[in-house]
């Protein structure tokens, strides 16, 4: 089970609170947990990523591990613990604006 | 008893205003999606209780919500804006090409007829629509494809379609209005558009007869008389009296002819509203001194408006969509300001009252007129 953590607004989007769990299959990677939280949750589709491209929007980071995954390609495999479920992937709103 | 219920979205959420028809008791419900800009929200003419939101912050990008039951409860529909085909590049700030990207809906024009049809106004400037209530959007691509595209170029606050009017004798008559590109207007139903600028002189642009390249900040009509707009363009009011095909200025008598906003009086279509700003580089009421003025002669013979009005140290701004009228016999005038505060007027502008003080900043502000 891989757990996902969303930042508040989009917590309040998806109406979850706490973390999200989702069944993903190997391989583990930023681009097939986001295909399975999109999938549970079709409201977060383009608020995190492009609709066509995927590209991630600007002001969104990926994190897992006290590690900035944001910029790895999508397709390359999460740290093992996040693929066994002890770390969680972090979607997180960077820090901007006011 | 008839009421209104007015739909205000800020910089950090959007708020609902409710009232009986004396406009002077008001139940406040929101922030509706607190946090995020909402930079319209507005209802269908055809179904009251069928509204709709743009949602939208720079790290998420855009939603759009609906709610069916008067803005009770909202359910996020599609919130896909492709450009049709290739889009191409229009120029950007320092005159070389850039390629149009969406970056937010800045207005929704719900049609007339059918709760479930409804124009988006985008930034970069394009308009789309939906015939299924917002869960897909196709994109009308004639007005973007127009051969001038190529040279629009954004204002300092984007490149954005802000001003969406139908005319209610034609359903295929259409205007719209872009900063800085201008006004257009479609006669077949939105396949093709053209600029109808001409009259508008803008500083800066080199061609007294340019047909785009204007910065038009905001356009209003009354329905029964369809062939006459309102214009408060970057600087100066304007007039046509022939759908476009000429402009005059109107300007006359104002304290300064910059501004964002204008509305037409519900009842009498000769009677037109705008909220002087010092100017462009000063984005506050001259003297701070916040002051509506009313023509009832079409333009010209400039009233202020004060009573009510904060009259020293007001440096609040009142944005392009921020100005509202009601349909109730005595013709209510709503506005919102960059400062948090809405005004009501029950009496076309004679004495004003604010409903609230300290919302955040007011980027739109709409009125229902209820049965």
């Amino acid at each position: 089970m891989i757990r996902v953590v969303l930042p508040a607004h989009l917590k309040a989007l998806a109406k979850v609170q706490g973390e999200v769990e989702l069944d993903v299959a190997a391989p583990v990677t930023p681009g097939s947990v986001l295909d399975a939280l999109e999938a549970r949750y079709p409201v977060l589709r383009g608020t995190i990523r492009d609709h066509g491209t995927h590209r991630r929007r600007a002001f969104v980071r990926y994190y897992a591990c006290e590690r900035d995954l944001s910029h790895d390609p999508p397709d390359m495999p999460l740290p093992e613990p996040v693929a066994a479920g002890t770390e969680p992937f972090m979607i997180v709103g960077a820090m901007a604006g006011g | 008893m008839s009421g209104v219920r007015v739909l205000v979205g800020t910089r950090k959420g959007a708020f609902i205003l409710t009232s009986d028809g004396r406009r002077e008791d008001w139940e406040i419900s929101g922030p509706h999606f607190g946090g995020w800009e909402i930079y319209h929200l507005t209802g269908s003419p055809a179904d009251p209780s069928r509204l709709y939101a743009s949602q939208s912050t720079g790290w998420f990008g855009q939603l759009i919500q609906r709610s069916d039951d008067g803005g009770r409860t909202w359910e996020a529909v599609g919130n896909r804006f492709e450009y049709d085909g290739v889009p191409g590049t229009h120029q950007w700030f320092d005159g070389t090409p850039h390629p149009w990207e969406f970056a937010r809906v800045w207005h929704l024009e719900p049609s007339p007829a059918d709760p479930d049809t409804v124009y988006a106004g985008v930034e970069d400037a394009a308009l789309f629509r939906t015939k299924d209530g917002g869960q897909t959007w196709q994109e009308l691509p004639g007005l973007r494809r127009h051969r001038s595209g190529p040279s629009w170029q954004p204002g300092a606050g984007g490149m954005c379609l802000h001003t969406i009017i139908f005319d209610p004798s034609d359903a295929r008559r259409m205007f719209v209005a872009i900063s800085a590109a201008g006004a257009f207007r479609t006669d077949d139903g939105g396949e093709t558009w053209r600029p109808i600028n001409r009259g508008l002189h803008t500083e800066g642009i080199p061609d007294p007869d340019a047909e785009v390249g204007h910065c038009v900040h905001r356009l209003a009509m009354h329905p029964s008389r369809p062939e006459v707009l309102f214009m408060q363009k970057h600087w100066d009011v304007m007039r046509t009296d022939d759908a476009g095909e000429s402009w005059h200025e109107i300007s006359e008598g104002l304290p300064s002819d910059f501004g964002f906003p204008i509305a037409v009086h519900a009842h009498e279509p000769d009677t037109v509203y705008v909220v002087p700003i010092k100017s462009d580089s000063e984005h506050y009421p001259p003297d701070g001194r916040l002051r509506v003025y009313r023509s009832r002669t079409g333009g010209g013979d400039w009233e202020p408006l004060t009573k009510g009005l904060p009259q020293h140290d007001c440096y609040v701004n009142v944005l392009r969509d921020a100005m509202a009228v009601d349909s109730l016999d005595s013709c209510g005038v709503y506005f919102g300001t960059t400062g948090g505060q809405v005004y009501v007027s029950a009496d076309a502008g004679d004495t004003w009252a604010p409903i609230v003080r300290d919302l955040p900043a007011v980027l739109s502000v709409e009125v229902q007129t209820l049965p």
